[in-house]
């Protein structure tokens, strides 16, 4: 398989003369395989717009390479732009303007032939709306505007960044039918999104990044094999004592990655056993121990470190840092 | 090619374009027929009636000035004085003279072409610049605020040829619109004159002049327009060039005014954009130095400075090339997020 997008190394670092440098990327790797569809994840600040926009040459990085469609860029940015289709964090559109003349203006720009506007509009779902002033649209409405804007060049590569924000039930499933349709028809797609399950449903293959680092990458499958292992739930005969239970179990070295009001999530458990016996120890009793089939969104919450923590505020930017070994939080700040 | 023909649709899409254009004729028309009204032509009738006018005006004088005279006698032969009154002698010297009774004092106001057109060509100017200024930074300002240019860019990221589409498109958009409505401009003025006042002297030399001075007005007009568009593009925003405009006026005409009349600097106006403004229509502005003179000592030429239109053109052909070199420069380097 060949590579449509690849990355290596790629770094950006915005300077603020009060509050010093923010690496906003550090040394970021992605690599997207032809015909998948491929989820880009990550908490808020991570880096996945940056990444984007580095790609499509809106902002200059300050190290790193990267290719598209085997061409590398930004120098071969020009030539490749024809066969890649973009939208980054909604985009928006001149409000006086119908979607009609949007596209219409974006086609001629492109030489595109003008049926082509129609048939994006079809797409959609626009067609009886497209005569009406972008300002008078629904968020959702713009949305899907602005997937038809990077669909209109009929492009091999497709870059979504959050498409279904604001997406109805039926349009989150539209959508989705149409990212299927278009990677069966050999079209690659790259989706940024923070709605996981979607993106379970969808994805062929994941990059997770955090604080501008890639923290896990490759086929959906593998990603959640690779951190279900030893994932266990815990429930006490009763509940109150869970907070009890979950202070022991850290405190024994076992990692306590969720703590619902009814019972507890473990994660790289080898021996169920040992739980049983450490919290029998503590006059514990265990009720339930069930090893657990993890979904995407508990292994993203583990990876990047950004499940809620009962009586705390996680603030931005307090993620995994990869290369700092177990550290969450706290780095990745301004002054960094 | 493509994205120049598309950002000609896309500036004659806008509804401030039309909207402006609109208020534009309708400016430029109130303003020819307003002044159509106040020029009279000077036909055989109304020269020969101003001569009545004149001459009734003359003998009425000299009447009320002999009935004065016989007044002030009698009351003389009365013994009463006169002098107050009458003046010496009863003011019999200061009989009317005809010459005082110029018949072109009763003339109404008539157009001149060939010595007043010129001044309308400014107003033109003036009026036309400030639309090429509105459309122009608002065209770039914005596509930058809406974010129509970020996509614009992921469509064809050639920084460059993007701005520089846009800025030809409004270039020929302002200079199509300046050369029709300069024709009209002049036809009406050229009616006005026919019929409401004279059109004596033009020769062609006139017209070659005449024509000089449109292009010049053009010439203003455009590079108006593409620093207006130049501002708001290197402000992302409209305002930009707005809050430019405003502050660029306010130290030129203000501070700089009274920072020279403080420092007492000699010629103090060649510091102050409006001279040259102003230079650029006139072809020359004389400033004069009267504090070089010593009135003590009699009569004194004061010193002289000649601002050509030629200065004018190398002042404002450096502020145009900094700022527009200055928003490509900034184009191709920023980052767009
Ligand atoms: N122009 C900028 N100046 C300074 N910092 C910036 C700028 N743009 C982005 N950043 C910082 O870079 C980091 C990455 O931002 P980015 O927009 O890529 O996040 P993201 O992964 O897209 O987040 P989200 O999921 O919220 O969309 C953030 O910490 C952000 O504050
Ligand atoms: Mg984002």
């Amino acid at each position: 398989m060949s590579a449509v997008l690849e990355i290596e190394g790629l770094r950006k670092t915005y300077r603020s003369r009060k509050r010093g440098v923010r690496h906003a990327l550090d040394g970021f790797d992605m690599r997207v395989e032809a015909g998948q569809v491929h989820g880009f994840l990550g908490p808020n600040g991570s880096g996945k717009t940056t990444t984007l926009r580095t790609l499509l040459g809106l902002i200059r990085p300050n190290d790193g390479r990267m290719a598209l469609l085997g061409h590398e860029l930004p120098q071969a940015l020009p030539a490749v732009a024809g066969q890649v289709g973009a939208i980054v964090e909604s985009p928006q559109f001149f409000p006086h303007f119908s979607a009609r003349d949007t596209l219409g203006l974006l086609a001629q720009a492109g030489e595109l032939p003008r049926q082509r506007v129609d048939e994006v509009l079809e797409l959609v779902g626009l067609r009886d709306r497209a005569g009406e002033r972008v300002k008078t649209y629904s968020l959702g409405m713009k949305q899907r505007l602005a997937v038809a804007s990077a669909l209109l060049k009929n492009p091999k590569l497709l870059i979504l960044d959050e498409p279904a924000n604001g997406l109805d039930p039926g349009g989150i499933r539209e959508m989705r039918s149409l990212m299927r349709d278009l990677a069966g028809a050999g079209m690659t797609v790259v989706l940024s999104s923070h709605i996981l399950g979607e993106i379970q449903l969808i994805c062929d293959s994941v990059t997770i990044i955090s604080l501008g680092r890639r923290v896990a990458f490759g086929p959906v499958e593998q990603v959640l094999a690779a951190h279900s292992q030893g994932t266990v739930r815990v429930r006490l005969e009763a509940v109150i004592d869970l907070p009890r239970a979950a202070d022991a179990l850290t405190r024994a070295g076992i990692r306590v990655s969720a703590t619902e009001p009814d019972h507890l999530l473990l994660t790289g458990v080898d021996k169920p056993a040992s739980v049983s016996r450490l919290l029998a120890e503590q006059g514990l009793y265990v009720s339930e121990l069930t090893p657990v089939a993890v979904d995407l969104e508990s292994v993203f919450l583990e990876l990047t470190a950004t499940a809620p923590v009962p009586g705390q505020h996680r603030q931005v930017d307090q993620s995994t840092k990869v290369g700092e070994p177990g550290s969450a939080g706290a780095g990745g700040g301004w002054g960094a | 090619m493509s994205l120049y023909v598309t950002e000609l649709r896309r500036l004659s899409k806008r509804r401030l374009t039309r909207l402006l254009l609109v208020l534009l004729l309708l400016g430029l028309a109130g303003v020819a027929t307003a002044f159509s009204f106040s020029s009279h032509k000077l036909s055989p009738a109304v020269v020969a009636e101003a001569q009545a006018k004149a001459d009734a005006d003359y003998r009425q004088a000299v009447k009320d000035w002999e009935r004065s005279v016989t007044e002030c006698d009698a009351a003389a032969a009365r013994g009463e004085k006169t002098e107050d009154r009458y003046g010496p002698d009863c003011g019999r010297q200061w009989q009317p003279q005809p010459e005082m009774f110029d018949p072109k004092w009763n003339l109404p106001y008539q157009f001149d072409f060939r010595a007043e057109f010129p001044m309308f060509i400014a107003v033109f100017a003036g009026a036309v610049a400030l639309f090429a200024f509105i459309v122009g930074a608002s065209f770039v300002g914005a596509e930058w605020s809406t974010g129509g240019m970020m996509n614009l860019l992921l469509w064809r990221p050639k920084r460059l040829a993007v701005l520089g589409a846009k800025l030809a498109a409004l270039l020929t958009t302002v200079l199509g619109v300046s050369v029709v409505l300069g024709a009209f401009w002049t036809l009406a003025f050229w009616l006005i004159g026919t019929y409401k006042g004279t059109t004596a002297k033009v020769t062609a030399g006139v017209w070659r002049s005449i024509g000089l001075d449109g292009l010049r007005a053009v010439g203003l007009v455009l590079a108006v327009g593409a620093v207006a568009f130049a501002l708001a593009s290197l402000g992302r925003h409209t305002a930009m060039a707005l809050g430019a405009a405003v502050a660029v006026f306010a130290i030129s005409e203000v501070a700089i005014r009274i920072a020279v009349g403080v420092l007492g600097v000699a010629f103090g106006d060649r510091f102050v954009l409006s001279t040259y403004a102003q230079a650029w229509f006139m072809k020359q502005v004389q400033l004069l130095d009267y504090d070089a003179c010593e009135f003590t000592k009699g009569e004194c030429k004061p010193a002289e400075l000649l601002i050509t239109w030629q200065d004018s053109a190398l002042v404002f052909g450096v502020g145009f090339a900094v700022v527009l070199v200055g928003a490509f420069w900034l184009m191709r380097r920023r980052d767009i997020s």
